[in-house]
């Protein structure tokens, strides 16, 4: 999207034409009731609805609410060194911004959401990113800007104060912890029984060392080079991860999701204390070319194929009884979706790197607003890639097995009950068609979204045959980046813990020294590794307690940015716009309070985790084992984690209450100072 | 002329999305605003990148979900 010239009456025509090509879709959208629909539908409803969102509130945000000025030097012009603080073109810079931005979350929560219809996911995608997802990150990136890329928890601290500073600190540690353990568990679930998935995954391990070993002592510094070897390795690790999974080897590599959750665990520790250079960095070109291709190629292939939509626009579990995730379509349809309508965790990306490389204040809506809203169309691509799919496999892959059995017999019956008519013989058919024993119970959403990507990309390159190859090229692909981030994320989280401890025991501070690195980096993988591993044992398959945690978290970090965005309007004497941020905050507040109550107190033992614990605790009074418990030992592990989860639920609740106290308190007391006090860096010369 | 300048951009895009920027600009930069101080060599500009991405520092977030 470039920004768009203004006057003129053709161009106002335009814009109503635009409009109105938007209104229509989504009318088509919004009460077609037929067999299918086609997906370009949903496609052209999108960026009618982007463009104009674009134009209109972006630009009425940035010039009178915010009132960007293009003279004002960034802190890129002001701090210019070459390497943090750059004057880049915009550009270069959407895509860096955009690519620290999109990840697994805008691929994962539409297909978990799509169990309620293409309906709901579709509109909370659009309205959510319009009024929240892209006001927050536009707004956090042009405040750090104006501060000379201040990160989100220091500018809450100096427009704040130092104790809402450290609560929003703890808040995001928490956050981290629970990202970490849910990304992890999405590639176990995804990997668990499959053994051409895992080679091609382990794989990639040799591959990013050699890499790494090239581009430290061989080539130095030839990023293209080095990426373009990966990138052949890659393929061929598909394919010949093709060559084991049907050869004596396959069982070498095929493991149950317990075992995986250990290596991962391992794989964490070791990855994250090793020099970057050695993994990590070989990693993150890696990903990070794949999955920027891969969204590329998937909207290609979406425009050439136009898709019919299976899924249903609403189906009969938003009343709350899915087998997905449980819950009522509110608050649990906001909470499931997350990243793609509106991300916290945006708000720490929006002032990290990007607002130190602003070329000039009128980038700033393209790029903050504007990469948002892409990240969105990711997630409505996602959410038609889950719906292509027969409803009867959607379901097939995305319920536990302790809903519909373990073999494909049961499983057809219990679908059909459902009214998702399918025939045993049809499961094993998908199965064979993308190289798996099995397609039953592979929750998680990845293997959904490989299964469509498959049908699509497979429609365009290769046909049915090539079914299996790119099933297993879209598992490599989202489990490459997941591991980038849990690699990346266990550092961030190490250097977190050092900062928070360092508070008590100084010694543990510092960051070279190796015994507080080891330290650091095992609270770390701790964190994430006991949630993965309970999530990994969950009878109900992890996602399905795990991903709300998340997706509270996640819109949780977002209130939190929103309040903060709130104060500081107030502070510059903004107040008349404060419904900018304070109508999306009063939402997420909402959604996300409802939320995390359900989750602490449902009576529903499916739903609330103290009504399961509960539950369990009964049956051990009368003596009896519940599934998958096989032992009084194991019936005592699932009440520990459900208070653990519960406990979780209060922190994060108390969090993002204490926050907008402290937001509250600020208001009144700019509301009673005469000028504004917001403190931003001024336009000198450092 | 116009596809080599995309080309070039594109590319700058690619190096900028893991987190280094134009090594040329920063070259020039030191040579204009600090002569006589060392300038890295472009292996040692995209280790030092490297580092600075995934070490410490109040920035350190540097991705998402």
């Amino acid at each position: 999207m470039a920004p768009v010239a203004n006057s003129g009456t053709l161009n106002r025509i335009g814009w109503g034409l635009l409009a109105l090509l938007g209104a229509v879709s989504l009318g088509v959208v919004a009460l077609h009731r037929g067999e299918t629909i086609n997906a370009l539908w949903i496609v052209v409803a999108a960026v009618c609805v982007y463009l104009t969102a674009y134009r209109f509130y972006g630009r009425f945000i940035a010039h009178k609410v915010l009132e960007i000025d293009p003279a004002r030097r960034t802190p890129a012009v002001r701090h210019n060194d070459g390497l943090d603080y750059v004057p880049t073109h915009r550009n270069v810079l959407f895509g860096h911004h955009f690519a620290a931005i999109a990840g697994a979350g805008p691929l994962v929560g539409p297909v978990l959401a799509a169990q309620m219809g293409y309906l709901p996911g579709t509109l909370w995608l659009l309205v959510g990113v319009v009024f929240a997802g892209a006001v927050q990150d536009f707004v956090i990136l042009f405040l750090s800007t104006r501060r000379d890329g201040k990160s989100l928890g220091e500018m809450i601290r100096t427009e704040m104060g130092n104790v809402p500073g450290v609560i929003a600190m703890v808040g995001i540690l928490a956050i981290m912890i629970i990202l970490l353990a849910v990304l992890a568990l999405i590639v176990v679930k995804a990997l668990a029984g499959s053994p051409w998935g895992t080679f091609t995954v382990f794989a990639t391990i040799p591959v990013a060392l050699f890499m790494g070993l090239y581009g430290r002592y061989i080539r130095p510094g030839r990023i293209g080079e080095v990426s373009v070897i990966g990138l052949i390795g890659l393929f061929a690790a598909i394919l010949l991860g093709q060559q084991v999974a049907e050869g004596p080897w396959a069982s070498a590599f095929t493991y149950p999701g317990e075992t995986l959750a250990l290596m991962l665990i391992a794989y964490g520790f070791i990855a994250s204390v090793i020099p970057v250079w050695l993994l990590l960095a070989p990693r993150d070109y890696l990903s990070t070319f794949l999955k920027i291709g891969t969204i590329v190629g998937l909207a290609i292939g979406i425009l050439i194929v136009r898709p019919e939509l299976q899924m249903p626009a609403v189906t009969k579990f938003i009343d709350g009884s899915g087998p997905v995730f449980a819950g009522n379509l509110f608050p649990f349809l906001f909470i499931t979706i997350a990243c793609g309508a509106v991300s916290g965790f945006h708000a720490l990306v929006a002032s990290g790197t990007t607002p130190k490389m602003v070329e000039s204040e009128a980038h700033l809506p393209f790029i903050g607003y504007g990469a948002m809203l892409t990240e969105s169309f990711v997630a409505i691509m996602a959410l038609i890639a889950a719906c292509v799919l027969d409803p009867a496999v959607y379901f097939a892959l995305n319920s536990p097995a302790a809903l519909i059995g373990a073999s494909t017999n049961e499983a057809a019956l219990a679908l059909s009950s459902w009214g998702y008519t399918v025939t045993p013989l049809m499961l094993d058919e998908v199965a064979r068609q993308v190289g798996e024993t099995t397609i039953l119970s592979r929750t998680g959403g990845a293997p959904t979204l490989a299964v469509g990507m498959a049908s699509i990309l497979s429609t365009v390159i290769g046909g049915p045959g090539m079914m299996a190859f790119w099933y297993h090229f879209a598992i490599l692909f989202e489990a490459l980046f997941i591991l980038t981030t849990v690699d990346a994320g266990t550092r961030v989280a190490r250097f977190m813990i050092q900062d928070l401890l360092g508070t008590f025991v100084s010694p543990l501070k510092e960051t070279k020294s190796w015994t507080a690195n080891l330290i650091a980096t095992a609270i770390a993988v701790g964190g994430w590794g006991w949630f993965l591993y309970q999530g990994v044992t969950d009878p109900l398959g992890g996602i399905n307690s795990l991903w709300p945690l998340f997706g509270i978290a996640n819109q949780m970090l977002a209130a939190i940015a929103l309040t903060f965005a709130t104060v500081v309007l107030f502070r510059m004497k903004k107040e008349r716009f404060a419904w900018v941020t304070t109508a999306p905050l009063a939402w997420l507040l909402i959604c996300t309070l409802t939320a995390g109550w359900q989750k602490m107190f449902h009576p529903d033992p499916k739903i609330g985790f103290i009504a399961h614990a509960n539950k369990y605790a009964d049956a051990l009074a009368r003596g009896e084992l519940l599934a998958p418990a096989k032992s009084i030992g194991q019936m005592r592990q699932v009440m520990i984690n459900d208070w653990v989860n519960a406990g979780l639920c209060a922190l994060f609740i108390a969090v993002v209450v204490a926050m907008v106290f402290y937001g509250v308190r600020s208001i009144m007391e700019a509301r009673r100072s005469a000028g504004p006090t917001s403190r931003e860096v001024a336009d000198a010369l450092a | 002329m116009r596809w080599r300048e995309a080309l070039a951009q594109a590319a700058s895009t690619a190096r900028l999305m893991v987190g280094v920027p134009d090594y040329q600009a920063y070259a020039a930069h030191r040579a204009r605003e600090h002569p006589g101080e060392p300038i890295l060599s472009p292996e040692a500009f995209v280790a030092e990148r490297a580092e600075r991405r995934f070490g410490s520092g109040p920035d350190r977030i540097g991705r998402c979900c």
